[in-house]
């Protein structure tokens, strides 16, 4: 990769933690709140299910993490375990899609199942 | 009469695979380590490799390691550092050892080349002088960081430059932010290219143990911070300066 | 520990990066809970009684913490990175870490 592309990666990263940074934000006070009193299945089901907002929130959240996340691991992989750099990004990129697709299948089970 | 305290230091023998070598020093009032080192090598072993010059913490040479941390031996007392009556001293991390407390810094200095850390002028004999305002935001950047004297310390002491072969390392990095800020310089597109990317900035983690750790009071993490703002127009461009 | 990693700044890059890594690792296993729910209200429901153990109450918390520990420490990040260079910068690692901690601290206390 390039410096540019390298660049471009940091700057990607730093761009969705300012998404995250809302996002966590947002479901860390929800799940405190949720939190309260115990947690039920039909409770929760009972707000998700068919919400709009839900869906588009949390899709958003589930992308933003991924790459952010792809992104940070590509870094550990490197300097931790020692990876070289076309491979730490294959695997990052591995990484990142399947948090994409579980993400995007927890976000359905929640909304429209 | 009172006995003289004696010193148990461990030295650093050797090349890479070296070992370390015990040696018994008598404590002195003020003493510094750079003492320590200099009494092992003209009375108990004057085989002892070392670096230094000025000896009064202006030049840098006597960068080592004490006790796991990089500092200027010269400036270091004795007293402030040793666990109890022992003493561990060894090379500069990060860099191949020459040989007992010589660490190699050809590629510390090459990484500063690589960072286009050098002024490329723009100006003849003939041609006027830049004015310069000593108070202009530039320049006072340039001047928070234009005092490094390459000591190393600040390098030795990154986990990045231990990490990541490639990365350029706060010395170098540091001194590329003075040049960008040198209003009079002519390479900052290739300088900029040059600081970009993982071998550059965008790896410095602000872990700062080179602004905690710098004999010169300079913060490379402040100069790095600035070079991340100042590549965003490489991050953000679709022309690609290839090496 | 020497001086060359005992200072808070040093401290504050390696939470980041382990509650980094953590979150990352939980993310998945986070999405196929919730992902039960497909199967219907019940597995669901059965996943959650199970969260009731007090050693899952106590990964829960562990976690919560994680997630705060790493938004205000990617926060200083931020700040060192795109605002203009302040010395108390440096501190912001012990505000990072006292938001982190306080946030745990209501989660727990909300159960």
């Amino acid at each position: 990769m390039s410096a540019g592309g390298e660049a471009r990666l940091w700057l990607a990263q730093r761009v969705t933690a300012m998404f995250l940074a809302v996002f966590v934000a947002v479901h860390l006070v929800t799940i405190i709140y949720a939190v309260r009193g115990g947690l039920a299945a039909g409770d929760i089901l009972a707000r998700t299910r068919g919400s709009v907002g839900i869906a588009v929130f949390y899709g958003g959240f589930v992308v933003a993490s991924a790459i952010h996340g792809g992104i940070g691991l590509r870094t550990i992989f490197i300097e931790w375990l020692r990876l070289r750099p076309p491979v730490a990004g294959m695997a990052a990129l591995f990484a990142a899609i399947g948090l994409v697709a579980l993400g995007v299948r927890a976000v359905f089970a929640m909304v429209a199942a | 009469m009172d006995a003289v305290k004696s010193l148990r230091v461990s030295v650093w023998r050797g090349g890479e695979d070296g070992r370390y070598q015990d040696f018994d020093v008598p404590r002195r009032e003020s003493q510094t380590v750079l003492d320590v080192v200099t009494h092992i090598q003209r009375h108990l072993d004057p085989t002892l490799a070392y670096r230094f010059a000025c000896r009064v913490g202006m030049c840098g040479s006597c960068a080592m390691t004490v006790n796991g941390t990089p500092r200027w031996t010269c400036r270091t007392h004795v007293d402030k550092v040793a666990k109890g009556e022992t003493l561990r001293i060894g090379p500069l991390a990060n860099m191949p050892v020459v040989r007992d407390l010589v660490a190699d810094m050809r590629e510390f200095f090459d990484k500063w080349a690589r960072a286009k850390g050098q002024f490329t002028p723009t100006r003849t004999r003939d041609d006027e002088f830049v004015a310069v305002d000593p108070a202009s935001p530039p320049r006072r950047e340039a001047d928070a960081g234009i005092e490094c004297i390459g000591c190393g310390v600040c390098y030795a002491a990154c986990d990045v430059v231990k990490w990541n072969r490639e990365y350029l390392g706060p010395a170098a990095l540091n001194r590329a932010w003075t040049l960008v800020n040198d209003v009079r310089d002519g390479g900052q597109a290739s300088r900029l290219h040059a600081v970009a990317g993982d071998a550059g900035c965008h790896s410095c983690h602000t872990m700062m143990s080179c602004t905690e750790l710098c004999p010169k009071e300079l913060s490379p993490t402040r100069s790095i911070a600035g070079l991340k703002r100042a590549t965003l127009g490489v991050a953000l461009s679709s022309l690609e300066e290839d090496k | 520990m020497t001086r060359t990693r005992n200072h808070p700044a040093y401290w504050a890059f390696l939470v980041h990066r382990v509650s980094g890594l953590a979150l990352a690792l939980f993310l998945p296993v986070h999405f196929l809970a919730l992902a039960t729910a497909i199967e219907g209200e019940s597995r669901l429901d059965e996943f959650l009684r199970w969260s009731e153990q007090p050693m899952v109450v106590a990964g829960e918390w562990i976690l919560v913490t994680l997630l705060a520990a790493h938004l205000a420490g990617g926060l200083r990040v931020l700040a060192i990175e795109f605002l203009p260079w302040r010395d108390w910068q440096k501190s912001l690692a012990a505000g990072a870490a006292f938001v982190a901690l306080a946030a745990g601290l209501v989660f727990a206390l909300s159960r």
